[in-house]
């Protein structure tokens, strides 16, 4: 009944249906045994256009009995399933029903294994073979939009298969990190230290990874870097977990890694977000996927999805 | 041409340009097709351009497949059948004259603002509102065109094909603009009068039934007077085109909810579309029957005939089709079949087979009238015909693969309870399944190339013809 404002609304649905399909049921019917003009020799007097003329041969009775058919099964449908309106049928079947007894199923099926999994450590579980099967079908299904098949990552996704955590590479932190997901934030610069600041900032920061760089520019960044940047990213450029402010030494960048990019990061801030999944994908699955997430830095190519 | 000359001709003159305007718009809507099939097997030839990208040509595609090339062709054979089979001319030239370059300008306006991105976001209504008012306009005229010289008709029966004719236009006026109404943000921008679902609904009882007015009411109109006229013998039964007209358009009305199955759609609505579309089946039949048994009598001229080949395929793709759409409608169909490509197989062997089918027979049988010539070569014709059989076969097939498969890998579940298929492996395993649709979509396209070029072959040098109006005491035979 929620569907409908009033009862009104449903008796209306329900009748209109039944009064449609007994109409188009007697609509067959007449016709087809109204006896006059029939003739499947003579067209009948019309003739348009020089030529055009019409038989009136009987309804085919396969083509009859198959339109009441597809009408007799239609209304032991409606009796059977909701349709009449507010009527649920006698089978008393919904969909919201059908993904319950579904959704029951499945616990019934996959919940030992995985309660099995839940009980086991995550450093246990990293060289257990089974999980880790388990452990790359979910990250096939949940993780590789963003993280990528081979679980490099992509710009802005990080790569999984380094020893480069922004949040931690301990499997605990890892699986905090799924759980609760991430929201790594920059903010924007370019109002507070000027394009020049930007510019010199980006030389500066280029230089912690060695690469060359204009030295002037990049010694005038590095106080710049001092007074807004090491707050987050630690005076030696470091970064810091906690925080997941990136590690800016070592020539890994998330956000892109040419001189436009990097100056884009710094003038622009960037918004990180990992979805956090300990309610859609539960707390059990998310502990075989940190086991696996972990294991990968140390897997010579990531465990294949089928077998 | 004079006007006392004039009023004792049909006028062909709009006939003629939405004829040719068909197979512009079919040759342009068909390469567009044909440049999204490819970009499906090698995405790089979106060259990066948001302009090309797959998003922005797609509507594009299906606007241009649809409502320009049917629809010109839907305008020209209602135009020349209601005038012929009513004996008189159209009841205003300025008006049908007005249908046609608004038509046109709809057209150009969908070619310029897709691309750009500029969208409504529902399917097969994605024009923004300055355009919907113009295709609401157009369609009025139209109607008005239309029913207008039925009205003033010198002959008292109604022509079968003037009904199917009738109804796919009353109902188009009424399905554009109700699921059209919006509200106005700016000019290129608009927010759909309706929200969440009850605007889900709204849509697919506008997109179900552009199929059901549009793509079927309209050709069957086409299919009532060129078959009878091409193999010259009379329709097969006056009472099945009774029953199967009115229950056809009854009942599509219904069928719309089968498009949201298992969504926040209540169940009682999903439940009575799954069943009207069940019951589709023998309406739709019914006017199978009466093309294919027109030609009861007359088998043998199939084969020295393609013309008259071209219109029965392309009823025999009707009732496959028909026969495959309930079937997907069905619950249990439609939760393995939804949103994969074996949608895209049932849309295509409807519109390839069925309504490209009939407009290519149509047009052969059109252009030489209104030019009085014979068609400049019917090995040409006979070329089109296998070339384009070919490619439907190649198109739907390897949707049906694809689709079936791509289905069956969503739902396959491990003894773990994951998922045995990451999305990118069904991409990977339909690949091939896309690159043999991109060569049945180059041969489709190739077919109607063909046709463009016997056409003009067959005009060149003509003058367009006049037909004179027979007199009402020969033409009052009832």
């Amino acid at each position: 009944m929620t569907e409908f404002v009033n009862s009104g609304w449903a008796w209306f649905i329900a009748l209109t249906t039944l009064v449609s399909l007994v109409g188009l049921i007697l609509l067959a019917s007449r016709v087809a045994r109204r006896r006059h003009p029939s003739s499947t020799t003579e067209t009948s007097d019309h003739v348009w256009d020089e030529d055009l003329a019409e038989y009136n041969n009987p309804l085919p009775r396969w083509w009859l009995n198959l339109f009441y058919v597809t009408i007799g099964w239609g209304l032991a449908y409606l009796l059977a399933y909701p349709g009449l309106g507010a009527y649920r049928g006698f089978l008393n079947w919904s969909q919201q029903g059908q993904f319950e007894s579904e959704m029951a199923d499945a616990k019934l099926h996959y919940d030992p294994l995985f309660e099995k999994f839940a009980a086991t450590d995550l450093q246990s579980l990293m060289t257990n073979p089974q999980a880790l099967k388990v452990g790359a079908r979910l990250f096939a299904s949940y993780c590789v939009a963003c993280h990528g098949s081979d679980a490099r990552g992509a710009r802005h996704f990080p790569n999984l298969r380094d020893d480069d955590w922004l949040y931690g590479g301990a499997p605990a932190t890892i699986e905090t990190s799924i759980l609760h997901g991430r929201q790594g934030a920059m903010p924007a610069w370019d109002k507070i230290i000027g394009e020049d600041g930007v510019r010199n900032v980006t030389a500066f920061v280029e230089g912690l990874s060695g690469r060359k760089t204009d030295s002037s520019a990049a010694t005038k960044g590095a106080t710049v870097f001092r007074t807004y940047c090491a707050a987050c990213h630690g005076s030696e450029g470091k970064g810091n977990q906690a925080l997941g402010a990136p590690n800016l030494t070592d020539d890994i960048w998330l956000h892109g890694g040419t001189t436009e990019r990097i100056a884009e990061s710094i003038r622009l801030g960037r918004n990180g977000m990992m979805p956090a999944h300990a309610e859609s994908l539960g707390v059990a699955k998310v502990h075989v996927l940190a086991a696996y997430v972990a294991s990968l830095p140390n897997l010579a190519a990531p465990t294949q999805v089928e077998d | 041409m004079s006007s006392a000359l004039g009023a004792a001709t049909y006028n062909y003159r709009v006939v003629r340009q939405f004829a040719w305007m068909t197979m512009v718009w079919g040759v342009v809507g068909m390469l567009v097709g044909v440049v999204i099939a490819a970009q499906l097997c090698w995405p790089a030839l979106n060259f990066d351009l948001p302009w090309l990208t797959f998003g922005r040509l797609r509507p594009l595609h299906t606007n241009a497949v649809v409502f320009a090339f049917g629809g010109s062709a839907l305008f020209a054979s209602s135009y020349y059948v209601v005038q012929r089979t009513c004996h008189v001319r159209l009841c205003s030239d300025t008006l049908a004259a007005f249908t046609f370059w608004g038509w046109q300008a709809v057209i150009v306006g969908a070619v310029i603002t897709l691309p750009l991105g500029i969208t409504t976001s529902k399917e097969y209504a994605e024009l923004e509102w300055p355009l919907d008012i113009l295709i609401a306009v157009v369609w009025v005229t139209y109607a008005y065109v239309f029913l207008g010289t039925i009205a003033r008709r010198r002959i008292r029966h109604i022509y079968v094909a003037n009904w199917f004719f009738a109804a796919f236009i009353v109902t188009v006026a009424m399905l554009h603009i109700v699921n059209s109404l919006a509200i106005p943000v700016t000019l290129f921008k608009s927010y759909s009068m309706y929200a969440g679902v009850q605007d889900a609904m709204v849509q697919w009882w506008y997109g179900h039934n552009a199929v059901g007015f549009f793509l079927t009411a309209g050709f069957l109109g086409i299919m009532y007077y060129f078959i009878p006229k091409q193999a010259q013998r009379p329709v097969y039964s006056y009472r099945l085109s009774i029953v199967h007209f009115w229950s056809l358009i009854f009942t599509y009305i219904w069928a719309g909810p089968h498009h949201l199955h298992y969504t926040a759609l209540p169940n009682w609505t999903q439940s009575l579309g799954m069943v009207m579309s069940v019951i589709l089946l023998a309406p739709s039949w019914g006017g199978m029957i009466n093309g294919i048994m027109t030609l009861s009598g007359a088998w043998h001229k199939l084969r020295t005939d393609p013309v008259l080949r071209f219109l029965i395929v392309s009823v025999s793709f009707y009732g496959m089709s028909t026969f495959e759409g309930p079937m997907m409608s069905i619950k249990t169909v439609n939760a393995l079949s939804h949103y994969t490509d074996w949608t895209i197989g049932h849309v295509h062997s409807g519109a390839l087979g069925w309504v490209a089918f009939v407009t290519f027979g149509c047009l052969y049988y059109l252009i030489p009238r209104l030019y009085s010539r014979t068609l400049y070569s019917l090995q040409l014709v006979e070329a089109h015909f296998w070339i384009a059989t070919l490619g439907i076969v190649l198109y739907i097939t390897s949707m049906w693969v694809a689709g079936i498969m791509q289905g069956l890998m969503w739902r396959a579940v491990n003894d773990d309870g994951t998922l045995t298929y990451a999305f990118i492996e069904t991409v990977a395993a339909m690949h091939p399944f896309y690159v043999i649709r991109f060569l049945g979509g180059v041969l489709f396209l190739s077919g109607t190339v063909i046709m463009f070029y016997n056409l003009v072959r067959t005009v060149v040098g003509a003058e367009p013809a006049t037909a004179a109006i027979p007199l009402p005491a020969a033409a009052s035979a009832h």
